[in-house]
This record gives structure tokens, sequence and C-alpha cells, in this order.
């Protein structure tokens, strides 16, 4: 187990930087995951932690030690690769043993290690079969073991889950979360995939443009995003935004409900609804349409939970409300968050 | 859109003669196109082989035209004659010892060509260059500098002082320089095939498994060793079928550079028919010789057919 920390880490491709100095520092055991977009530098970063890319510039440390000029073999860390990158002419047997036999442990010891690995993972029964004659989750297990066996100081994950169908993905998401509970290896996970950030992550990193816009909890990333890009980002249907009084003014679909159902204590802000059209999606509705005081073209969406009953009918004008602490402020020019702000002439 | 917005009526649509679209049929098109390949094929080397076949068992000659059977007395007398026996080993030691020098040559070329370096087009280039040439002009460059008084080989090999300087080894003039002379041509001429398969092959290995191996702890030689080289070997076998191919019927190389001499010491099967098929004109003798590459040949498509499925599903 060990910290892993970048520091001003940089690099770029010819005039581009795909990571454009960042400085993140794990803790001891910690479940890290970078989120973002694609194209954000999430992958370059995990690669340049793992020593497959050299930096530009910056440094990386596991373990509180500088490990720019090692090769990836000397960094005690594992990977577990987006196709898995198992060795298609190798027995899964032979898969795992192959970074034991490259460290040159001893046959009694691979034997154990393989076993363990096997188990933890429910693969026993898969050790003499060949890579192609797997299933999707299967072969992450296989993959998962190959990395578990060199006992590593750090896990690094790149979109493990994106090659395995929806069904398969919420359950493999289940499962790594507790296998990695269980090892309490300190792990950095990336993915574009804000489900998977959000029920993984310990904390969550967002990434864009080679930048972290965020670090935090995912209730932090979710309710106090740091500025526009986190707040639309992270979410779905994303958060409204909507300019008023020189800053931008924004409210989680969820938050906007019909305002009988909002607590009249909370300091209720009003709006008038124009409905355009209501979708039905069983736990849900969504309802879409504008509020001409806010603005006269800019959708708005509301997302009611099933347990909300009211009727919502379309192309009507419905009276909506957002409580006051639900408003979140950012600047208009920087996107970046800013204090609270008084909304005059609205509702009534 | 329907058609009344668009002014037309939807049978208007519908026009021309069915005879126009015969060609979208692919069961009509397929066939169609295959048609030139076919005939070529059956012209020119269906037809010829069965003449061989049929040749093989007569004692026909060039000055005796005419088709008389006699069984298996053509074999009997082919496999009866010193030079055909000696042949037939020149044959499989040229084969198998050539191949092997363009197996490993050609791995490490790919390997070396692989990596990003300055000039890197035109190395690849010069590399190919030997495949592109005709084989009797390549062959024949080599029969300069393998010349007996001439030859630049010796000059160096004198300068370096492995020779006594302006001394000669007389490439093609003794027995057993002439054959490593004629495998060493035949390997030089396989060579940039076997590279360019093996190139490809390498591109086809994920980026990711390399990656993986790098970060579980292997070293170069094991990378090299475990994964790269296992994971190539459905192509290097491609690679090395065709080459086996290419060089087990081959006659050029043997018939510019030694003419089968010294003393039918690099004779071949293939050009051991053609001297006594053509140049004597024993015509049915000619064609036994060169029906013994049959089956060997045969043996040989079918494996690269199946290596090449095999390549295909994985």
């Amino acid at each position: 187990m060990a910290v892993v920390e970048t520091r001003v880490l940089r690099k770029t491709f010819g005039d581009n930087a795909a990571v454009d100095g960042i400085d993140l520092r794990t803790e001891e055991g910690e479940y890290l995951v970078l989120l973002g977009p694609s194209g954000c530098g999430k992958t370059t970063l995990l690669r340049m932690i793992a020593g497959l890319e050299r930096p530009t510039d910056g440094e990386v440390l596991i373990g509180d030690r500088v490990v720019n000029d090692l090769p990836p073999r000397a960094r005690r860390i594992a990977m577990v690769f987006q196709s898995y990158a198992l060795y298609p002419h190798k027995t899964v047997r032979a898969n795992i043993a192959f970074p034991l036999v490259a460290r040159g442990v001893d046959k009694d010891e691979q034997d154990k290690k393989i076993r363990w690995a096997a188990a933890l993972l429910g693969i026993e029964h898969l050790l003499g079969q060949r890579p192609r004659q797997l299933s999707g989750g299967e072969r992450q297990r296989v993959a998962l073991a190959r990395a578990l066996v060199r006992e590593p100081q750090v896990f690094l994950l790149d979109e493990p889950l994106s090659n395995l169908d929806a069904k398969l993905r919420a359950l493999a998401r289940e499962e790594l979360k507790e296998f990695q509970r269980r090892v309490g290896t300190t792990t950095i996970y990336v993915t574009h995939d804000q489900v998977e950030a959000m029920g993984l992550g310990d904390r969550i990193a967002v990434l864009e443009k080679g930048r972290v816009q965020q670090i935090g909890t995912p209730w932090d990333i979710y309710h106090h995003p740091a500025n526009t890009f986190v707040a639309t980002f992270v979410g779905s249907p994303p958060m409204n935004l909507f300019e008023r009084d020189q800053s931008l003014v924004g409210f989680r679909p969820e938050h906007l409900l019909p305002e009988e159902v909002v607590a009249e204590g909370d300091g209720r802000v009003p709006f008038k609804l124009h409905v355009e059209r209501v979708e039905y999606l069983g736990s849900d509705r969504y309802v879409y349409g504008t509020i001409p005081e806010l603005s006269s073209d800019k959708r708005v969406i509301s997302r009611l939970p099933f347990t909300v009953t009211n009727p919502v009918d379309e192309d009507a004008v419905a009276r909506f409300a957002v409580a006051e602490s639900n408003l979140r402020f950012f600047d208009q020019q920087s996107g970046e968050r800013i204090e609270p702000q008084p909304l005059k002439g609205l509702g009534a | 859109m329907t058609a009344a917005n668009t002014g037309q009526t939807v049978a208007g649509e519908i026009e021309g003669r069915p005879r126009r679209y015969l060609l979208d049929r692919e069961g009509l098109l397929g066939p169609l196109l295959l048609l030139p390949a076919v005939v070529y094929l059956l012209a020119l080397v269906g037809f010829p082989l069965v003449m061989a076949i049929l040749y093989s068992f007569t004692d026909i000659t060039t000055g005796n035209p005419v088709l008389h059977f006699v069984g298996l007395d053509t074999f009997r007398d082919v496999l009866r004659d010193t030079v055909f026996r000696r042949s037939l080993r020149n044959t499989v030691v040229l084969t198998i010892v050539s191949q092997l020098l363009v197996v490993v040559l050609s791995t490490v070329l790919a390997f070396a060509l692989r990596v990003d370096f300055r000039g890197k087009w035109f190395a690849r280039f010069l590399i190919l260059l030997p495949w592109t040439t005709p084989i009797a002009i390549g062959t024949i460059a080599w029969l300069w500098m393998l010349d007996s008084l001439f030859s630049p080989i010796d000059w160096v090999l004198g300068q370096v002082g492995l020779i006594q300087q302006g001394g000669h080894m007389y490439w093609l003039g003794k027995r057993d320089l002439a054959m490593a002379s004629v495998i060493a041509v035949q390997a030089w001429r396989m060579l940039p095939l076997a590279t360019v398969i093996l190139l490809a092959g390498m591109s086809s290995i994920p980026q990711e498994i390399k990656e993986a191996a790098e970060i579980d702890g292997a070293s170069f030689w094991r990378r090299l060793f475990h994964i790269e080289l296992p994971l190539l070997l459905p192509i290097t076998g491609v690679a090395v079928l065709f080459g086996l191919v290419f060089t087990f019927t081959d006659m050029t190389v043997v018939y510019v550079l030694t003419g089968g001499g010294p003393q039918n010491s690099t004779q071949v099967l293939a050009s051991w028919a053609f001297y006594k098929g053509i140049n004597g004109g024993s015509l049915g003798q000619g064609a036994a010789i060169a029906v013994f590459m049959f089956p060997v040949l045969a043996g040989f498509a079918a494996l690269i057919l199946r290596l090449a499925n095999r390549a295909e599903v994985s």
C-alpha cells in the first residue's frame, strides 16, 4: 500500500497539452476515480503513473519516492487495461503466473499465489482455459487476478468495465468495490462514466482539458460542483444553468419540483414553468419546458421521482419551485462557483 | 416525404427496363467477375498440369511427340538416375536451409524496422527491393558479385585479411560453395516478403498486451520470447510456407547462377526437369521429375490454407 502523488505533472503531444499541470495526492488505501470526457487526459495521467508514458514535466511519486526514471516493472504497480490485455496464447493459469515467473518466484510459491488469487475472484474452474474461451466478465476477473498476484502497492484500472454489457457492468462494479475493500490497496480508476465514478470512488477527481476541475467526495462533486463544467458533466440530466444579474444560477433537475412539493420553510423560489413535453421513464418523469422569467429560449429539465404524483400537463403553465438552498451560483466569466446571490423579482 | 409534396407520382419513380439491373444481382455478377481468373487458371495452370501428369506416364520426346504409354517405366528410369537423386536432396536442403535463414533474419529485420528512426521509409524500401526486382535480374547481379575473377566479395575478404590479397574463392566453381551461394541468393530473395508479412503481423499484436507484459515485470527478452514471438507464430507460419513453395519450385536462381554445375552438384528438381525435358528433349522424363514435386506442394498448399484459416479465427 502506498500513496501516489503527482506534482505539476505535464504531458504534451506536439503543441497539445494532454495533461496540463496536475497535482494530486491519494490517501493510503484510497479508491480514487479519475472522471472526465474522452480526451480530457485521464488515461494519459494514469499511463504516466504506470510508467508507460514519460512526463514532459513534473514528478510522479509512489510511496513518497520519485519514480519518473523507473520503468513500469520497477514501480510495483499493477494495471488492468480496458481490453484486459490477457495473453491469448497462454492459459488462464499461465496468464496469472506470468508476473510471478517474470519475478523469478519459485514454483510452490507461484502455485500458492495463483490459488489464492483465483479463489478470491472465484475463477478456480477457469485456470485451464484460454482467454478466448472466456466471457467478458471472466476475462476481467482473470485480469484482476493477474494484477493481484504481484501484491502491488497501487492498482491502476483503465475503464475496466467499458467492455461489459450494462447488466454485467452493474454487477462487476459492485464486485470491484468489494474486492478493493478486501485487499485495501490504493486504487486509481479511470472512467468516463459518472455512475461508475459516483458508485466506486472514495473521492473523485473530475478532469477536463488536462486539468483537475475538482477533487472531492461523490457528495461534494454532485452537490457542490466547483464550476459549471463539473455541474453539467456530473448528473444526468445535467444541472440547469441560467444567466442572472451578471452571474450564473443553477439547480439540478430533481430540485425543480411542483410548488406544493417544496417545503415552504426552505425559502423556496417559485418559477412559472411553460411545460412542453413530459417523458415518462418508469421510476422518473422528465418535464421539459422553459422558464420565460429566466430565459425565453433556454430549455429547462425537471426530474420528478415517481413518488411525486402531481399531474403535469403538456402545453400548459405550471407552478414549480426550487428550494433556495439548492440553488448554485457561478461566475459568468470563469464559471467558478461563487457565494449565493439574492434572486430578485422572480415568481410571485 | 410523401408523393404529394414532391409533386411526383410514386409510379413515376419506378422506371427503366429490368435488364439494366441485371448486374445488381450478386448471383450473376460474382461468377462473371470470377470468370477471367478461372479461364486463366484452367488454361495456363490446369491444362499444363494435366499434360505433365499425362506425359510422365509416356516415353514422349521432342523428336517423337506421340503419347505412347509405358506405365511407370519413366518413373523407374528417373529414380535410377543419380543426378535426379542429387537434385532431390539439393532441393530439400536448399529449401530448408534457406527458409531457416529467412525466418531468423526476417524476424530480426522486422523488429529492427518497427522502431522509429530517421530514414525508416528508405530502409524499408531498400529491403523490399529484392522482391520487386525480377529474379533473373537479381540473380545476374549476384552472378557478377560471385564472379571467379572479379568478385567484390573476394576483394573485401582480401582486404579484411580472411583470404590472401588477390586470392579467389571461386564461389560458383566448387561444389559446396556453389550450393551455399545458391542458398544465400535464395534466402536474399525471399527475405523481403517474409519481413513484410512479419511487420504486418506485428502491428496486429495489440499495444495493450505488450504494455501489460511490461507492467507485469517482463524484461525485453522475456517479452520477446514469451509474448511477442509466440503471438507472431501463426503469421510466421504463413511467411515460411510461402517461402517454402517459392523456393521448392524455383529454378531461376540455379539456372542463372550455376546452370546446375559444377557437375550437376547444384541441380534442383525444377532445373533438372527443365534440362532433361526441354534441353534434353525427353519430355516424358522431364514431366516425371516435375511430378515428384506435386505431392509436396499439395501438402504445403493445404497447410497454408489451414494456417490462414486459423489466423482468421483468433
